[in-house]
């Protein structure tokens, strides 16, 4: 009986033993100078983790009873997770090594954070639901602060520690009210108290608060405030890692709580989602026009990212959780291309990340630029990338979902956003020669995944890579 | 050869992709392949288009040479081109081989700007091929990055402002059509050209914000468009974008703007706003005539005024193209020959002139006109030659541009007199800045030191120039040659309008009557 229950877990016990296995490794042994080859392999393991997840495909399984539900729309998930996770891993770990960061905490953390962010696009209950949410969190909180003699870095690391703390408070208390009003903390129980009808005002609250414990984890307007200087502060592997996976994991836990436990009131939560996406995209694109910091840029990219991600969520159809996913899978793509890059821009061997260090980077290093333009073109929703496909699936489901002005909201701000993805072009191309340029220090690995990134977004429209059939296939499990 | 079009539309593409990955270097060899290799794409397009042309038949009034393939997320990748469409897809063959022979002076990233000139081949032949909302809107918009990067890094010196404001205001417009089509699609339940041309989109009033919109579902579907078209193409009010974008760009740059990329707004007009919204476009036809009327009269003057010869040709354009709306809004067999026929008039004719501005620009690295005056003196051929272009801009009868105005003006006379008057003035109006400007340019004596050693053009020059006269000469006396192909189209796209306005006309007045 038990045992069955967790064969279904493996891949994250897998996982889990081999974070502590690798940490007691670390402590008894070399520490830090196990740091680069644990690093590798925590890689490597993900990366199978992740092939061995999207082998394992077939039905739907729960474990425990329906804490742990195992469907198709978690393991397309997880998939992006580890993928995403372990493609941030490599790429960093030669800008942690150069500056002395490469702790063996590191990729542990990663690890941990990774088994908690499985655990939350598989929670089948609030209690699971919360204790895969801490796991990851209290993970990144310590990651932001890795740096421990750097002023940002800690700063960055306790921000984000309070904010997170308090929204965990409210997702808390939302779970409580909710088991309070549904006298379960089961999804499939709560969506069974709710009935089909108007939902208990106490349920309704509750919801609100879970919603907004959950918009904090990914950046939403008006719990984004962390946002920009968490991004900054933040070694920038670490933001890397910071803008994919965990954004991955947030989303999905959010699809799945809405569906499975208040999936009979689209109604009530599409308005909160709708007014959430809004706010992010008109927020992401109007804030982002004066950074100067291509982290911080990026952090109100992610935001207006998420703004348009929740867009297909707030339609609450299963074409609009499909939109969804692909729009994440494309996001984190174009994420980990660009982040590639930012990790490269040096001058003098110290990291800056200023925009105007870019100029006359087309002529210096016209392979990168380009690459760089193509993700910033696709960054924008400029077809015929890869950006677009992302854009057009969410406002589709959208207007399909009657709600055209949401639709027709997110088109504008997409213009608004698309002023400062050209800017950074601007100074790729067009910017004079008077500012000492960035040298660009990249290793072969990162400028592999810059180009990788860049090509998918142009080979992409032949047909997704077939991401598409996945997502469907994804959201059909969730919604039914 | 059933998929024709797409190698048609994907030559140049290839032969960007080729030179991105092969080509090395920027010296003087690599930049001379980088030209020649350009110049045989364009040509074999070319040459491979004659065939499409030889083989197109003009009284078949459906979509011919198809083709269709499953592509991503239900979508369709389907291609094919009637008789509204097809003389577009010959104009970009035939301009983009001497477009490129044109840039032979460029010396900054030749390979760059090579590859951005073939991409945009691609992505414009893609516009006028595209048989599905998606695949159209693909190519639409994908040809704003490379016309960016022409304009923001070969063009002039207040290029970025120019490049800035041209992508911004186009995107805009664009995005909300992109709206628009995703609501056909929901509306429709599919995207694919051919069935929405025969799907009637709702036309009962719909109520909005307290209005009553008359039209309902087209009227909006056709603002939607209307936004995306009318900068595109470019109409007053926001016709602003032209001039700078213009000015800035380098010659090859202002040719593709004003000979090709323009004309994707007409072409949207035919193929998606009369077609689709039939009722949409009979409600607001009268706003967009006294739009191109005000277009004609305004932007001439704006014309009369200007000191920058580009400039001065950028909004004679965007005169010309208050034509081309109004002869597609008049709906009329004479108003819509008219407007394809202006189209294709003005690429030849706007094309030769950007280029006549760039001969002289070469020389002296000057586009003001009072920099210039008696070129007759030293350089006999370009007189010749811009006085032709300047007669044909003009519309003198003979040259296309005659026909053009004229069949436009014959269309729009029977539906609104008032608007015919106006637009008449233009031409008056055309004729006063197009010859002043070759009297200040080419007339009198040479004073001026620095043109005295001014050499007259090349042979190269003049063998770009050749079929541009050809072309304008033989579409003035034997306007058939055009008028042939696209008529059969016409008229049925006229067929379905009428039917689909007299349709609604009874609904209108219950719905008038309702509301008393």
């Amino acid at each position: 009986m038990i045992s069955t229950d967790l064969a279904i877990l493996l891949p994250e016990i897998f996982l889990s033993l081999f974070a502590m296995v690798a940490l007691i490794g670390a402590v008894y042994t070399e520490k830090d100078g196990l740091a680069g080859t644990i690093t590798w392999a925590a890689s490597a393991v993900m990366i199978a983790v992740a092939i061995w997840v999207l082998m394992s495909g077939g039905n739907d399984r729960t474990a425990f009873g329906g804490l742990f539900i195992d469907d198709g729309f978690s393991r397309f998930a997880k998939v992006v997770i580890l993928i995403s996770a372990a493609c941030v891993l490599m790429m960093g770990q030669e800008f942690m090594a150069r500056r002395g960061l490469l702790k063996f905490e590191y990729p542990v953390l990663v690890v941990l954070a990774v088994v908690g962010m499985m655990l939350m696009v598989s929670a089948g209950d609030l209690m699971a639901l919360y204790m895969g949410l801490e796991l990851q969190s209290l993970a990144l909180y310590v990651v932001a602060a890795i740096r421990r003699d750097g002023v940002k870095s800690t700063e960055a690391g306790l921000k984000y520690f309070v904010l997170g703390a308090l929204s965990s408070g409210l997702l808390l208390y939302g779970a409580s009210l909710t088991y309070g009003y549904a006298g379960t903390t089961q999804f499939a129980g709560i969506i069974a108290a709710a009935g089909e009808g108007a939902m208990p005002i106490g349920l309704l609250i509750g919801l609100v608060f879970i919603i907004s414990g959950l918009a904090f984890k990914i950046s939403a307007v008006p719990f984004h405030m962390w946002t920009p200087d968490v991004y900054e502060g933040a070694p920038t592997p670490i933001t890397a890692f910071f803008a994919t996976a965990p954004k991955v994991a947030a989303m999905g836990l959010f699809a799945r709580v809405l569906h499975d436990a208040f999936g009979n009131a689209t109604g009530d939560w599409g308005q909160i989602l709708a007014l959430l996406a809004v706010l992010s995209m008109f927020l992401g694109a109007i804030a982002a026009v004066g950074q100067r910091d291509i982290k911080r840029l990026m952090a109100y990219s992610s935001i207006a990212h998420m703004g348009y991600a929740l867009v297909g969520l707030a339609s609450g159809t299963e074409q609009g959780v499909t939109a969804m996913l692909i729009y994440m899978a494309i996001y984190v793509t174009m994420n980990i291309g660009t982040f590639a890059f930012i990790l490269s821009m040096e001058r003098d061997g110290r990291h800056i990340t200023t925009i105007d260090s870019l100029r006359q980077l087309g002529s210096r290093e016209p392979v990168k630029a380009l690459a760089l333009l193509v993700l910033m073109f696709s960054l924008a929703g400029v077809p015929p990338l890869l950006g677009f496909f992302g854009k057009f699936a969410v406002l589709m489901a959208a207007v399909d979902a009657d709600m055209t002005w949401l639709a027709v909201l997110g088109a504008i701000a997409s213009v608004i956003g698309a002023f400062y993805y050209l800017r950074i072009v601007y100074f790729m191309y067009f910017g004079d020669e008077s500012v000492e340029p960035v040298e660009g220090h990249m290793s072969p690995l990162a400028f592999g995944f810059l180009v990788a990134s860049a090509a998918i977004m142009i080979l992409g429209i032949v047909n997704l890579f077939g991401v598409d059939g996945y997502a469907a296939a994804a959201a059909a499990t969730l919604v039914n | 050869m059933d998929n024709l079009l797409s190698i048609i539309t994907f030559i140049p593409a290839i032969a960007a992709v080729i030179l991105a990955l092969f080509l090395r270097g920027e010296d003087a060899a690599a930049q001379k392949n980088a030209k020649w290799l350009a110049l045989i794409a364009t040509g074999a397009t070319f040459i491979v288009s004659l065939f499409l042309i030889a083989q197109f038949d003009p009284s078949d009034t459906g979509f011919q040479f198809v083709e269709e393939r499953e592509w991503l997320m239900g979508l369709k990748y389907k291609m094919g081109v009637d008789g509204i469409s097809v003389l577009f897809v010959m104009l970009t063959t035939f301009l983009m081989p001497l477009t490129i022979w044109s840039a032979w002076n460029v010396k900054v990233r030749v390979k760059e700007y090579i590859i951005a000139f073939l991409l945009l081949e691609t992505l414009m032949l893609g516009v006028f091929c595209a048989l599905d909302l998606v695949l159209f809107y693909l190519f639409f918009e994908a040809g704003l990055i490379p016309m960016f990067l022409i304009i923001g890094i070969w063009g002039g010196a207040n290029r970025i402002y120019a490049a800035f404001k041209f992508f911004l205001y186009t995107f805009l417009g664009s995005v909300l059509m992109l709206v628009a089509m995703i609501a056909m699609y929901v509306d429709a339940g599919t995207t694919d050209i051919a069935a929405l041309l025969q799907h009637n989109f709702s036309t009962g009033t719909i109520s909005l914000f307290g209005f009553q919109i008359l039209g309902g579902l087209q009227t909006l579907l056709f603002l939607a468009f209307f936004a995306s078209f009318a900068v595109k193409m470019p109409m007053w009010p926001v016709h602003t974008w032209l001039p700078d974008a213009h000015v800035q760009a380098p010659t090859a740059g202002s040719v593709v703007l004003a000979a090709i990329l323009l004309k994707m707004g007409g072409y949207g007009f035919l193929r998606f706003s009369l077609p689709m919204f039939p009722v949409g476009s009979e409600i607001l036809a009268p706003l967009v005539f006294w739009m191109s009327a005000i277009a004609i009269v305004y932007t001439s003057l704006v014309a009369l005024a200007q000191e920058d010869m580009k400039k001065l040709i950028a909004y004679s354009s965007v005169a010309h193209m208050g034509y081309v709306t109004m002869g597609i809004f008049a709906a009329n067999q004479q108003g819509i020959d008219g407007a394809i026929f202006q189209m294709i008039s003005h690429g030849f004719i706007s094309g030769a002139l950007f280029l006549i501005v760039g001969v002289i620009y070469d020389r002296m690295h000057t586009r003001e006109i009072d920099a210039y005056g008696g070129l007759i003196n030293r350089m006999p051929a370009y007189a010749l030659i811009f006085c032709f272009f300047t007669m044909a801009n003009v519309g003198l009868p003979g040259t296309s541009g005659f026909i053009g105005e004229f069949l436009v003006l014959m269309g729009i006379f029977q539906v609104n007199t008032w608007v015919a008057l106006f637009a008449t003035s233009g031409v008056i109006l055309s004729a006063a800045y197009a010859l002043w400007l070759y009297r200040r340019v080419v007339l009198g004596d040479l004073i001026k030191e620095s043109l005295k050693t001014i050499t007259d053009m090349s042979r190269r020059e003049r063998a770009i120039f050749a079929p541009l006269v050809v072309m304008t000469l033989l579409l003035g006396v034997y306007p058939a040659l055009v008028t042939d192909i696209i008529g059969p189209s016409v008229e049925a796209l006229i067929g379905k309008y009428e039917t689909a306005v007299a349709d609604f006309s009874p609904a209108t007045q219950v719905a008038e009557t309702g509301d008393h």
